[in-house]
C-alpha cells in the first residue's frame, strides 16, 4: 500500500527541535537619532531575514559594516562604516590599503552577495573588490596573498591568492556598482558590474571569508551595499535557482531497493507517534491497515491520553488529581514537574481555566478555553480535509466516559441529532473535558456531541474513529465564529470574573510559593523554577494580564510543553521512549542542518526542515 | 544460417498481424451499433504504442469508416468520441500515419465536430487535429482555408484546460508566416490568449507563451499590442519577466525570453529598458551555458544574436555577461572525444546538434561583434577562433557556412582584423571558393565581406586579385539580387582605389562599358553611387586618366551628360562632377571637356546651384582645366574667360562658404599668373 500520509507535528517539533532561524536580534542596536537610519536598519535587517533565513545570528551573525578595526591605516571610514576612503600616498603598490567587513560569511548563507558602488575611481583606479580570511595582510589589495580574492577595477582582472591577475572581466571605474557573489554550495564565486554577471570562478574552499575592499590612490572611495538597499544584481532570482537545484535534490534523493523497506520504517515512525501522543483510535485504525503491532496497551494509551487532554484544556487542578491516581508516585519522584504543573495551575487559574476557579466562576472564559495548538495534532492523518480544520474531537470521548458507554451509535453517523444525553452525571464531567475547546458547556446540543463521540470511540475503534472525522468536517467553523464573537463580546476577567474564584487563587499562589521555599529547601536552588514563578506571578501585576508582557503564558499554546513533558514522563516509567522516533528523526534533521552550518556546507541554506512539514 | 531461418517466420507473423487488424475493420461495419463502438474501443486499445498496428490499420482502410462513423449524427455521442480518439491514436504514429490521414480529409471532418455541443468530442477532434497539425508534413493552411474555423477555435478557448491546451498548441504551430500572424491577430487571439498566461495548468500557461512568441516575431503591430495588455492587472512584460525566473522551467525561460526578444526587436520595447538589458540578455547568456541542453544552447544563442544584432550597447554588455565569448568557444566541441568512446547514443545526439551548433556559435559571434573593435578582438583571440571560421567557410551544412560567412564579414570590419588575423589564416581562400555557385544568401555575406578584404591596407587584396576575382564581380554586377549587385561593384570600387593600371584596364576590360552604362542607370540609387565610385577610382593619376578617356572617352562623356541632365539626386551629382573634374586632371583628357560647349555650360551653371557641395565640384573642374602649369592652359583660360567663367569665379570667391570662396580665389589667382 503506498504510504502518503500528511504528519501535522509543527507545533510539537517546533518545541523540541529547539531551531529558530533567530534573525531578531540588532547586534549593534546603535541608537541613531536619525530615523531614516532606523528604517534603514530595518530594511536591512528585513532584507538579510529575507536572503539568509537559514542563518542563526547568535551564532554566526552576518556582515553589515566594515569593520573599524580590522583596517589598513591608509583606510578611512565614514557613513556608519559603508563608506571607504583612501588616505595614504598612493606612491607605490606598497601603500595599498584593505579593510574587511564586520563579520565573516556563515556558511548557512549558501549563497551570500553584496555590493560595492565606485563613488571615485580617485586618481589611478586601482582598487580591489573581493574577500579574504581573518590575518590577511591589509596592506595590500584583495587577492594578491593566500586565502584572498579579488577583481581589480583598474585591468579588470581577478586575483587568486596570487599577485598576477588573470583576464576576468570588464575594466570598472567611477559610478559603477560591483557586486560579489560566494556559492558556498559549489565553491564558485562569480563578481557583477552594473547587475551583469560576469561569470563563475572556481575556487578550492571558502573558509570563513570576510567581504573585502582595497585601494590604492588617492581619491578612491566606495560605498557598500551588504544589504541596505536593494542590490542591483538580481541575487534573489539566483538564489531562487539554487533553492529550486536544492530541493529537487531532496525529492529525488534514490533509495534504490530498499524502498520497501523505507515504506515500513515510515510506517513505524506515523504509528509510533500516534501512539506516543495517544491518538489511540487512529492509531489502532493506523496499525491495522498497515499490519503493524502496537507496543503499548490500549487502556494505558486512553489514560495518558485522557490526562493530556485535561492538560491541553487548561484544567491542570483534574490533570494532576488523575495523574496522581493513574500514576501513583511519578509526580512525588518528580518534585519538579509537579512544582511545573501546579505553576500552569496557576496560570489557569488566572486565565479562569482551571477546573477549581471554573466551578466558583459564574461562567466559563470562553475565549481562552479554545486551543489553537491542538487540532493539529487531532486531526486524523488518514483524512487530508481533516488536516486543516481547529477541531477533530474523534477520540475527545476516551478521556470523558472512559471505556465504558452504554449506547452504541456508530454505525449511525447521524446519531448527532438524534441522540440525547444519555449518561447521566458522568456526561457532565464528560463534558466539561472534551469541552476544554468548546464554548457552550452545559448545551444540549454539546452533550449530544459528547455522546456521540463517546459512542463512536468506545463502542469500537474501528468506525468510531471515521466517523468522528467524517461527521464533523463542517464543524470546527461554527466553533470558531462562535468563539471570536464571545471575545469581542466579554472582556475577559481575571479568574473569569468571580471574588472567589480569585480567592482561591490567591490561596493557591501562596501554596505555590511555599511549595517552592520547600523545593529550595530540598533540592537546593532552581533557577528555571524560579523564574517560571516569577513570570506566573507577575501575572498578577497587570489589570489586563492576557494584553501584558507576560501575557503570553495565558496562551493556551504554553499548555503543550507542559503536556508534553508530562507524558514524556508518563511514558518513561513505563520504559518507553520520551520523545517519538517521528520528532526524533526531525529533531536530528534540525541538527544535521545545524552542523553543516557549522561545518560550512552551504546547501543548509535551502534545506529548512519546516519546509517539509506541513 | 539464422536469417534464413527467420525469414518465413516474419512472413507469418506478419500475416497474422494483418489478420487481426483486419478483424478490428471489419468489426467497424457491424449492424449493432454496440457492437461497432466496442470494435472501436477494442482497436483504441489495440493500437496504444503500436506504430506497426497502425500502419495496418491505415492500410485496410480503417480510416475513411472512422471518419464516417465520427461524421455521422446517428451514432452516439460515445462513439463518435471513441472514433476521434482512435484516429488521434493513430496521428501519433509516423509521418507516413500522418499523411495518409490528411489525405483522407480528416481535418474538415474534425473541424467540422468543433461545431458539437459536447465538450468530450469537442476535446477529442482537438487532440487529433493538434496531433495532426503540430507533425511537419501537414500543411499549415489547412487551419485557414476555411474563414470561420478561426473565430470558432477562439470561442472554444474559454470552454476547457483541455482545448486550451490544444488549441494554443494549435495555433503557436500553425502560425508561420506574417499573413498568418494578421488572421489570428485580427481574430483576437492577444486577448483571447492573454489569460491563459496564468492559468493554473503549466501546459497551458506554456502553449499560450509560444503563441505570444510566434505571434510577436517580426510584427510589429502584434508587439506594440502585447505591450499595453494587462494579465490580471499586471503588464504583459512582467508576467515574461516573471516567467523568466531562474527557478522555472528552462523551457519555460527560454520562450519568454524569446517574447520579450521578439517585441524588442519590432520596436514595442526599448532596448535600455530593464526587463531586456537586465533580465532577458542575461537569460539568454546564460541558455547558453553548459548546463543546459544542446537543443537549448543553440536556441538561446540564436535568440541573443538576434536580441543584440541592432545595438552595440547590448552587444557590449553580452560580451561581458558570463564570459560568453569564450562560452561560445565549447559550442565547437561536439561531438567531443568522450562522448564518441563513452557511448554511441551519445555520440549521434551530439553529431546531430554538432552543425546547429556551430551555426548558432557563428550567428552569436557575428552579433557580438558587429560594431565594437574591442569586443572583436576578444573573438578573434578566442582559441583557434579563425580556424574554425576557415573551416566553417567550407562545411557542408549550407546554414553553417552561412553562419561562418557571417560571422568573418562582422569580424572583416576590423581594420585591424584584416591586417592581422585574417591576413594570418589567409581567409580569403576559403571564401574565394564559397563564391563559386553559392546560394544567393550565402553569396551577398562573402562578396560583402571580399568588399572589406579588397580594402587597399588590407594585405589580402594582392592574393585576391591574383586569384581572377575580377570577372567574378563583375558577373556579380548582372545579377537580379541588388544586394549582389552593390556587393560586386562595391569591391570593384574597392579594387580599384590607387590601383596600378593593369588592374584598372583589366576591370574596364572585363566589366565592358555597355554593363558600365547599365550601371549608371540602375534602377537601385546606391548601385549607381558606386558605379561612379568606381568610375572615379579609375579617372586617377593623370597617366590612368588619359590612358581611359582615349580608349572609353566618348562613352564615358555621354554617361557623364546623361547623369547631369537627369533628375538625379545631389550626392550622384556632385559623384559625376568629381569624375568631371577627375577628367579636367588628365593631359589630353581635358580636351574631351573643352571642346564640349555643352559641358562647359553644364558646368558654368553648377557653379550657380544652389548646392554648395555642386558648386565646390563644378569650380574644382574649372580650376583643373585653368591650371597654369599645364600645357595649352593660356589657350583654355581665354576660351573660358570668353565664356563669361571669370565673373562666376570672382562672385564665387565672395561666396559665404569659407571653402567655396577659397576655391574660387585659388582659380582666379590662374588668370594672374
Amino acid at each position: 500500500k503506498p504510504v502518503s500520509l500528511p504528519l501535522h507535528p509543527k507545533t510539537r517539533v517546533a518545541v523540541m527541535s529547539g531551531q529558530s532561524s533567530g534573525c531578531g536580534f540588532l547586534m549593534s542596536v546603535v541608537v541613531h537619532g536619525d530615523s531614516t537610519l532606523n528604517e534603514q536598519e530595518k530594511e536591512l535587517n528585513q532584507r538579510l531575514r529575507r536572503l539568509y533565513p537559514a542563518v542563526n545570528e547568535s551564532e554566526t551573525p552576518l556582515p553589515r559594516s566594515w569593520s573599524p578595526k580590522d583596517k589598513f591605516s591608509y583606510i578611512g571610514l565614514s557613513q556608519n562604516n559603508l563608506r571607504v576612503h583612501y588616505k595614504g600616498h598612493g606612491k607605490t603598490p606598497k601603500d595599498a590599503a584593505s579593510v574587511r567587513a564586520t563579520h565573516p560569511i556563515p556558511a548557512a548563507c549558501g549563497v551570500y552577495y553584496f555590493e560595492v558602488k565606485i563613488i571615485s575611481k580617485g586618481r589611478d583606479g586601482y582598487m580591489g573588490i573581493g574577500l579574504s580570511a581573518q590575518g590577511v595582510n591589509m596592506n595590500r589589495l584583495p587577492g594578491w596573498d593566500k586565502h584572498s580574492y579579488g577583481y581589480h577595477g583598474d585591468d579588470g582582472h581577478s586575483f587568486c591568492s596570487s599577485g598576477t591577475g588573470q583576464p576576468y572581466g570588464p575594466t570598472f571605474t567611477t559610478g559603477d556598482v560591483i557586486g560579489c557573489c560566494v556559492n558556498l554550495i559549489n565553491n564558485t564565486c562569480f563578481y557583477t558590474k552594473n547587475g551583469h554577471s560576469l561569470g563563475r570562478k572556481k575556487s578550492n574552499d571558502w573558509p570563513n571569508l570576510y567581504p573585502t575592499v582595497g585601494l590604492q590612490t588617492p581619491g578612491e572611495v566606495v560605498d557598500a551595499n551588504f544589504g541596505q538597499h536593494p542590490f542591483v544584481f538580481d541575487i534573489e532570482d539566483y538564489m531562487r535557482e539554487w533553492r529550486t537545484k536544492i530541493q529537487a535534490q531532496i525529492d529525488r534523493f534514490p533509495i534504490g531497493e530498499r524502498e520497501g523497506e523505507w515504506q515500513s520504517m515510515i510506517q513505524k515512525m506515523v504509528a509510533s507517534y500516534l501512539v506516543h501522543h495517544s491518538y489511540c483510535a487512529t492509531a489502532e485504525a493506523f496499525a491495522k491497515t498497515t499490519d503493524q503491532a502496537v507496543h503499548e496497551e490500549l487502556a494505558s494509551i486512553k489514560n495518558r491520553q485522557k490526562i493530556q487532554k485535561l492538560v491541553l484544556s487548561g484544567r491542570m487542578g483534574e490533570a494532576i488529581e488523575t495523574t496522581q491516581q493513574l500514576y501513583p508516585n511519578l509526580l512525588e519522584r518528580n518534585p519538579d514537574l509537579l512544582f511545573m504543573l501546579k505553576v500552569r495551575q496557576f496560570i489557569e487559574m488566572v486565565n479562569g481555566t482551571d477546573s477549581e476557579v471554573r466551578c466558583l466562576g459564574g461562567r466559563s472564559p470562553k475565549s481562552q478555553d479554545s486551543y489553537p495548538g491542538s487540532p493539529r495534532s487531532f486531526s486524523s492523518p488518514s483524512h487530508k480535509a481533516s488536516s486543516s480544520q481547529p477541531y477533530l474531537t474523534g477520540f475527545d470521548s476516551s478521556c470523558c466516559n472512559g471505556v465504558t458507554s452504554n449506547k452504541s451509535h456508530s454505525s449511525s453517523p447521524h446519531s448527532h441529532k438524534a441522540c440525547p444525553p444519555s449518561s447521566g452525571s458522568t456526561l457532565i464531567s464528560s463534558d466539561i473535558s472534551v469541552n476544554g475547546s468548546r464554548q457552550q458547556p452545559l448545551t444540549s446540543d454539546v452533550d449530544m456531541e459528547v455522546d456521540h463521540f463517546t459512542n463512536g470511540v468506545t463502542e469500537s475503534s474501528s468506525n468510531g474513529f471515521l466517523n468522528g472525522t467524517s461527521k464533523h468536517a463542517t464543524e470546527p467553523d461554527d466553533c470558531d465564529a462562535d468563539m471570536e464573537v464571545e471575545s469581542a463580546q466579554s472582556k475577559r476577567q481575571l479568574c473569569g470574573g468571580s471574588q472567589a474564584a480569585i480567592e482561591r487563587m490567591i490561596h493557591f499562589g501562596r501554596e505555590l510559593q511555599s511549595m517552592s521555599e520547600h523545593l529550595r529547601r530540598e533540592c537546593g536552588k532552581n533557577s528555571a523554577n524560579k523564574k517560571m514563578l516569577k513570570d506566573a506571578f507577575s501575572l498578577l501585576a497587570y489589570s489586563d494580564p492576557w494584553n501584558s508582557p507576560v501575557g503570553y503564558q495565558l496562551d493556551s499554546i504554553q499548555r503543550e510543553p507542559v503536556c508534553s513533558t508530562l507524558n514524556s514522563a508518563i511514558l518513561e516509567t513505563h520504559n518507553l521512549p520520551k520523545q517519538p522516533p517521528l520528532a526524533q528523526a526531525v529533531g536530528q534533521a534540525a541538527q544535521c542542518l545545524a552542523i553543516m552550518a557549522r561545518s560550512g556546507s552551504g546547501s543548509c541554506a535551502f534545506a529548512s526542515v519546516d519546509d517539509y512539514l506541513h | 544460417m539464422a536469417c534464413l531461418l527467420e525469414a518465413p517466420l516474419r512472413i507469418s507473423v506478419l500475416s497474422e498481424v494483418t489478420a487481426t487488424s483486419r478483424h478490428y475493420v471489419d468489426r467497424l461495419f457491424d449492424p449493432d451499433p454496440q457492437k461497432v463502438l466496442q470494435g472501436v474501443i477494442d482497436m483504441k486499445n489495440a493500437v496504444i504504442g503500436n506504430n506497426k498496428q497502425k500502419a495496418n490499420l491505415i492500410v485496410l482502410g480503417a480510416v475513411p469508416r472512422l471518419l464516417y462513423l465520427l461524421q455521422q449524427s446517428s451514432s452516439g455521442l460515445d462513439l463518435r468520441t471513441e472514433c476521434a480518439v482512435v484516429l488521434g491514436s493513430l496521428a501519433m504514429g509516423t509521418e507516413n500515419n500522418i499523411k495518409s490521414l490528411v489525405d483522407c480529409h480528416i481535418i474538415p471532418a474534425l473541424l467540422q465536430g468543433l461545431l458539437s455541443p459536447e465538450l468530450i468530442f469537442i476535446e477529442a477532434c482537438l487532440r487529433c487535429l493538434r496531433t495532426v497539425f503540430i507533425s511537419p508534413v501537414t500543411p499549415v493552411q489547412l487551419l485557414y482555408t476555411d474563414p470561420t474555423v478561426i473565430p470558432h477555435l477562439m470561442s472554444l478557448l474559454s470552454s476547457s484546460q483541455k482545448t486550451q491546451e490544444y488549441i494554443t498548441q494549435i495555433f503557436s504551430h500553425c502560425c508561420k508566416t506574417s499573413d498568418h500572424q494578421t488572421v489570428l491577430f485580427n481574430h483576437s487571439a492577444v486577448q483571447h490568449i492573454a489569460p491563459l498566461l496564468i492559468s493554473p495548468s503549466y501546459k497551458v500557461r506554456m502553449q499560450a507563451l509560444k503563441c505570444f512568441s510566434v505571434l510577436a516575431y517580426e510584427n510589429t503591430q502584434v508587439s506594440m499590442t502585447l505591450v499595453n495588455v494587462l494579465v490580471d492587472g499586471e503588464p504583459l512584460s512582467q508576467v515574461f519577466v516573471r516567467m523568466m525566473q531562474r527557478d522555472q522551467p528552462v523551457e519555460m525561460q527560454l520562450t519568454a525570453a524569446k517574447c520579450l526578444t521578439f517585441m524588442c526587436r519590432a520596436g514595442a520595447i526599448q532596448t535600455e529598458e530593464s526587463c531586456i538589458v537586465l533580465k532577458t540578455l542575461p537569460c539568454l547568456v546564460r541558455m547558453c551555458s553548459k548546463d543546459h541542453l544542446l537543443e537549448e544552447r543553440v536556441d538561446g544563442a540564436e535568440t541573443l544574436a538576434y536580441l543584440i544584432e541592432p545595438d552595440v550597447e547590448l552587444q557590449r554588455i553580452a560580451s561581458t555577461t558570463d564570459h560568453l565569448v569564450a562560452m561560445l568557444a565549447d559550442y565547437f566541441k561536439y561531438p567531443s572525444s568522450v562522448s564518441a568512446i563513452t557511448d554511441i547514443k551519445r555520440l549521434d545526439h551530439d553529431l546531430k546538434h554538432a552543425h546547429e551548433l556551430r551555426q548558432a556559435a557563428f550567428k552569436l559571434y557575428a552579433s557580438l561583434g558587429s560594431n565594437d573593435e574591442d569586443i572583436r578582438k576578444k573573438i578573434t583571440d578566442t582559441e583557434n577562433m579563425m580556424d574554425r571560421i576557415v573551416s566553417g567557410l567550407s562545411e557542408s551544412s549550407i546554414k553553417v557556412r552561412l553562419a561562418a560567412v557571417r560571422c568573418l564579414h562582422s569580424l572583416s570590419r576590423s581594420v585591424q582584423q584584416l591586417r592581422t588575423s585574417f591576413h594570418d589564416h589567409a581567409v580569403w581562400k576559403p571564401l574565394m571558393k564559397l563564391l563559386q555557385n553559392a546560394p544567393d544568401d550565402v553569396l551577398i555575406m562573402a562578396s560583402s565581406t571580399l568588399c572589406n578584404l579588397l580594402l587597399e591596407f588590407s594585405p589580402s587584396k594582392e592574393p585576391i586579385l591574383e586569384s581572377g576575382v575580377i570577372e567574378l564581380l563583375c558577373s556579380l554586377t548582372q545579377s537580379d539580387s541588388p544586394a549582389l549587385r552593390i556587393n560586386g561593384i562595391w569591391a570593384l570600387m574597392n579594387m580599384a582605389f590607387q590601383a596600378d593600371q593593369k588592374v584598372k584596364v583589366e576591370i574596364v576590360g572585363c566589366l565592358g562599358t555597355e554593363q558600365l552604362f547599365r550601371l549608371l542607370s540602375d534602377p537601385d540609387n546606391s548601385v549607381l553611387m558606386k558605379t561612379l565610385g568606381l568610375l572615379r577610382n579609375l579617372l586617377s593619376t593623370r597617366p590612368h586618366i588619359d590612358q581611359i578617356m582615349s580608349s572609353h572617352g566618348k562613352q564615358i562623356m555621354q554617361a557623364v551628360t546623361l547623369i547631369l541632365e537627369a533628375e538625379q539626386s545631389i550626392e550622384v551629382k556632385e559623384q559625376t562632377l568629381c569624375i568631371l573634374a577627375n577628367i579636367a586632371d588628365g593631359n589630353t583628357a581635358k580636351d574631351l571637356i573643352m571642346t564640349n560647349d555643352d559641358m562647359l555650360q553644364k558646368i558654368k551653371y553648377y557653379m550657380s546651384h544652389s548646392s554648395v557641395k555642386l558648386q565646390l565640384a563644378a569650380t574644382f573642374c574649372i580650376s583643373n582645366l585653368i591650371w597654369n602649369e599645364e600645357d595649352g592652359s593660356q589657350e583654355r583660360q581665354d576660351k573660358l574667360r570668353e565664356l563669361g567663367f571669370v565673373d562666376v569665379l570672382h562672385k564665387l570667391s565672395q561666396a559665404s562658404d569659407p571653402n567655396l570662396s577659397d576655391r574660387a580665389k585659388t582659380a582666379m589667382q590662374q588668370y594672374l599668373a
